[in-house]
């Protein structure tokens, strides 16, 4: 019979151990496949759906009550009311002095709010407690946002700042923390609905626009640090020796020491420490100019900024050989540059850092409603941009620059600290110019790296570093 | 008030959908009496009607359409009509798989409801169908013992069926897929899939290490997934090689050709790594999908927003927004059921595939008579291969090849195609010992 064919004539062993072998691969394959999805709920999806294609994100709202926003000592910097009806209103108890920073929820967001928007929105409220609120058709408490920002040293910006406009950024150099970050001219971001029309439609004072990541600024004799790079890596030494007449003429550019002052026999550790302009012209001529892009380059100039915050504008740098009047021009900070406050912060906190760079970033961590941690954000090392040797003599150079130069101001026998000033003309009017410092200071393990400009105040070592001065005694207090 | 049964019927669904799959791996275990077993499948079967009850109670309660209440109505038809089949025409089939079925049916049935009614409609409809088909089945086993000399016809069948759609096939999603006749759309390679199947079978069950055969079959399968692979129907390329290996090795009994048929499939997915851009783009938006988010990336990056923001828990019925991700009642349906019916429910879905397949394993391991045999291994590896590759595919585990998660996807063919698969496998089970010892005896 045909059956009976069958079997006998395959009957020699039964093909069932085959058979379990592939149910086995099969089950292998699934159990993978469940794993990894139980991993993507668990642990990836948090990071995922944060895309601006999820067009989930929008109704995330309906379901959960912004998170505060916090200062690293818990102080609240922004926070949602609830009012007997369910109505919400988002609150910043320190009104002006952190509008920048942490910014504002409604027109479209800005800051911090902006930038974690996702953040306050999730609530990892405890489980039950979620489930009675769903049950009730109550909201979620969302997340805290924990920042790094540092209210003494944001007290002492803020209150010591003076009538300008301008920007300061200070920053961890050893982790890439935004201790402070104040932009000037500010606003009241309890009332920005309100008060959106004039806002947006003043262009002239952009009272919106975050000076310290958005606002590009001719560096001034900030820019000296690279040239001074330049010139030691292309064989200058500290010690080589020039004369300062007060002006240094090349062709038909002149280029003046600030106020005409004549600095005389100066070494090159002199003339940075005094920001000769007449000796920093003289040396501009003899480098290597695609040797000064590429280290404009390496400094992150014109490039997208790697910050932890949204909407930082690039730092632009140019310069082609031929021209030595912009050349000279350019190597002591005038020309064509231009770069944001935070850039200038970042590249001397990674001097502070044996020439390392953290990301600048300001979420510590959040927390859920009952003050239990959810996420924590490390800090994020980005690379080396300066060498050991680059590194000890730009700090030897910021550090003359305060014991024997411009930034005398801030000897303290409590810190350490380098730095350096600038005074940028921005405009034909001469008697204009920006103030700025950049620098950081030491004692034992701690640091702070910190730029500020002051728009139109004039000279660096006079306006600029006082606030430096006030800012260092106030962290290293 | 609407909003807390809305709320807490939610949390019953995850509840019930895990206690049933609990019940379900209880059910596989060997050894249990028939009484325990009896209990158990009364279990199963009361925690899917109360599924069924409360999400359309939820549905009802979101839309208050009238329309649920007439969609309920004939599911309960339906689900009764599938009980009193089984129970009469099955006599002795396995009570677990029928349950899963119509559980797999249920969910899909409740999400199709939510996504499209009207989709959901041509669902039952089509299922009910398919049942209708799936009375015969049992009865044409029995009668039909020639089916393992019609070889080539099963050979011709296919190869036409398939290549009929890769000349004349509409294209979607840059697959030709489906045929239109008179107004319907039909995917044969739904169908051919099982007259594959057949074929392998009855050239294998007695090869042994003939291997004139054994070439010949290959060359055929080979003919299959050349086709497919020309229709860029990667998927169901997919399906009928691994069917086929997977045949070939138990049939033979040696791993070589298991190993060589996969290298010599892993050569051939590289190739076509390199020779179609259409495979580059898959592997792309697989490894990044949010690098290519605006174009091969789109629907698996949604896909993926959708399991992600659902969480375990799932945004509830229609508080998600799984009608953003592409083909969502189709390949991606999982995915909507990840986000509106929570992660934990969707685990318990992949559960309730992965203990489908495992009763059929089972069932073809009981089965005696070779050919038999082998085509229930070749069906429930058809069905196996073909649930891996849908849900891989929309959790990014895999490439996405653009498959259909069987019984719950949307689509005619794939429905009728996989209830006959269950429905063949339980015949064949019904049959493994009558006709055993009856050859045997005479």
């Amino acid at each position: 019979m045909k059956n009976t064919q069958r079997i006998t004539k395959n009957n020699k062993r039964s093909i069932n151990r085959e058979l379990t072998l592939i149910t086995y691969g099969f089950l292998l394959l699934f159990l993978g496949m469940v794993a990894y999805f139980v991993y993507f709920i668990g642990f990836k999806a948090e990071d995922f759906i944060n895309n601006p294609y999820n067009p989930r994100l929008s109704s995330f709202s309906e379901h959960v009550i912004r998170g505060d926003i916090l200062a690293s000592d818990g102080t609240v910097l922004a926070t949602t009311k609830v009012d007997a009806e369910g109505g919400e209103k988002r609150e910043y108890p320190k009104a002006n002095e952190y509008a920048h920073i942490v910014g504002f929820a409604d027109n479209g967001m800005a800051g911090i709010e902006l930038d974690d928007s996702f953040l306050l929105l999730r609530s990892h409220a405890f489980i039950l407690e979620r489930m009675i609120n769903e049950l009730r058709d109550r909201k979620n408490p969302g997340d805290s946002l924990v920042t790094s920002l540092d209210t003494a040293l944001t007290d002492a910006v803020y209150n010591n700042f003076g009538p300008y406009d301008g920007a300061v950024v200070a920053l961890d150099p050893s982790t890439g923390r935004i201790l402070s970050l104040v932009s000037k001219p500010d606003f009241d971001p309890n009332h920005v609905s309100e008060n959106w029309f004039s806002y947006t439609s003043d262009s002239g004072s952009s009272v919106l626009v975050n000076r310290a990541i958005q606002g590009r600024y001719p560096p001034g004799s900030t820019f000296k640090i690279l040239t001074a790079l330049s010139y030691l890596s292309s064989g200058g030494s500290m010690d080589d020796e020039f004369n300062c007449q007060g002006s240094y003429t090349q062709g038909d550019t002149t280029i003046h020491c600030y106020h005409n002052s004549v600095h005389g026999q100066q070494s090159f550790r002199d003339a940075f420490g005094n920001s000769c302009n007449s000796i920093f012209a003289q040396i501009s001529l003899g480098l290597n100019i695609s040797e000064v892009n590429s280290l404009a380059k390496r400094l992150l100039f014109n490039k997208t900024l790697p910050v932890d915050l949204k909407n930082v504008k690039k730092s632009s740098f140019a310069l082609k050989s031929g021209d030595d009047g912009l050349i000279m021009q350019t190597m002591i900070g005038q020309g064509n540059t231009l770069v944001t406050p935070i850039h200038m912060a970042m590249l001397v906190s990674a001097l502070s850092n044996d020439g390392i760079l953290y990301k600048p970033s300001v979420a510590e961590h959040t927390q859920n409603d009952k003050g239990i941690t959810v996420r924590k954000f490390k800090p994020d090392e980005y690379g080396t941009l300066f060498t050991k040797e680059e590194t000890e003599e730009l700090r030897e150079l910021m550090r003359y620059a305060v014991t024997n130069g411009t930034g005398s101001r801030l000897i303290s026998d409590n810190y350490t600290a380098y730095g350096k000033t600038g005074t940028a003309e921005f405009s034909a009017d001469k008697s204009q110019a920006h103030s700025w410092f950049v620098g950081f200071a030491e004692k034992d393990d701690k640091k702070l790296a910190v730029a500020i400009i002051l728009e139109k105040a004039g000279s660096g070592s006079e306006h600029a570093v006082p606030l430096a001065r006030i800012m260092f005694d106030e962290y290293f207090k | 008030m609407i909003h807390y049964t809305i709320s807490l019927s939610r949390f019953a669904l995850v509840i019930l959908m895990a206690f049933y799959t609990y019940l379900c791996f209880r059910a596989l275990r060997s050894g249990i009496d028939e009484e325990e077993q009896d209990s158990l499948y009364f279990g199963q079967s009361a925690c899917m009607y109360l599924i069924l009850f409360i999400a359309n109670g939820i549905l009802f309660l979101s839309q208050f359409s009238f329309s649920i209440i007439v969609m309920l109505v004939m599911e309960l038809v339906f689900f009764i009509a599938v009980d009193l089949i089984y129970k009469h025409i099955y006599t002795g089939a396995s009570v677990s798989v029928t349950n899963n079925m119509c559980m797999l049916l249920c969910v899909s049935f409740i999400i199709l409801t939510r996504l499209n009614y009207s989709k959901a409609y041509k669902q039952l409809i089509i299922a009910a169908f398919g049942l209708v088909l799936t009375c015969l089945v049992p009865f044409l086993i029995k009668k039909l013992s020639f089916l393992d000399r019609l070889t080539w016809l099963y050979a011709a069948v296919g190869l036409i069926g398939l290549a009929i759609v890769a000349v004349a096939g509409s294209t979607s999603y840059g697959a030709k897929l489906s045929l239109s006749i008179g107004g319907m759309s039909i995917q044969p390679s739904e169908f051919v899939k099982i007259i594959f199947v057949f074929f392998a079978a009855s050239m294998l069950y007695d090869a042994g290490s003939d291997m004139k055969k054994i070439k010949t079959a290959s060359i055929v399968a080979g003919a299959h997934v050349l086709i497919l692979i020309a229709s860029r129907d990667l998927g169901g390329a997919g399906i009928f090689l691994v069917t086929y290996l997977v045949m070939l090795y138990t049939a033979t009994k040696r791993p070589i050709l298991l190993v060589g048929g996969f290298a010599a499939g892993a050569l051939g997915m590289v190739a076509a790594y390199y020779l179609f851009s259409h495979v580059r783009n898959r592997v792309v938006a697989w490894l990044d999908p949010l690098s290519v988010v605006d174009g091969a990336g789109y629907q698996v990056s949604h896909s993926l927003f959708a399991i992600g923001t659902g969480g375990w828990f799932g945004s509830g019925l229609y508080q998600g927004m799984p009608n953003k991700i592409p083909v969502v009642e189709k390949d991606f349906i999982f995915s909507a059921i990840s986000e509106e019916l929570g992660g934990i429910f969707a685990l318990c879905l992949i559960f309730i595939c992965i203990s489908c397949f495992l009763m059929f394993f089972n069932i073809a391991l009981k089965i005696k008579e070779p050919f038999y045999k082998l085509i229930a291994l070749g069906l429930g590896t058809v069905y196996t291969t073909q649930t891996f590759l849908t849900l891989g595919g929309v959790i990014k585990f895999i490439p996405s090849t653009g498959v259909t998660l069987p019984l719950v996807s949307y689509g005619g063919s794939s429905c009728v195609s996989t209830m006959i698969i269950f429905a063949i496998i339980q015949g064949l089970y019904i049959l493994k010992d009558e006709e055993y010892t009856k050859d045997y005896e005479e």
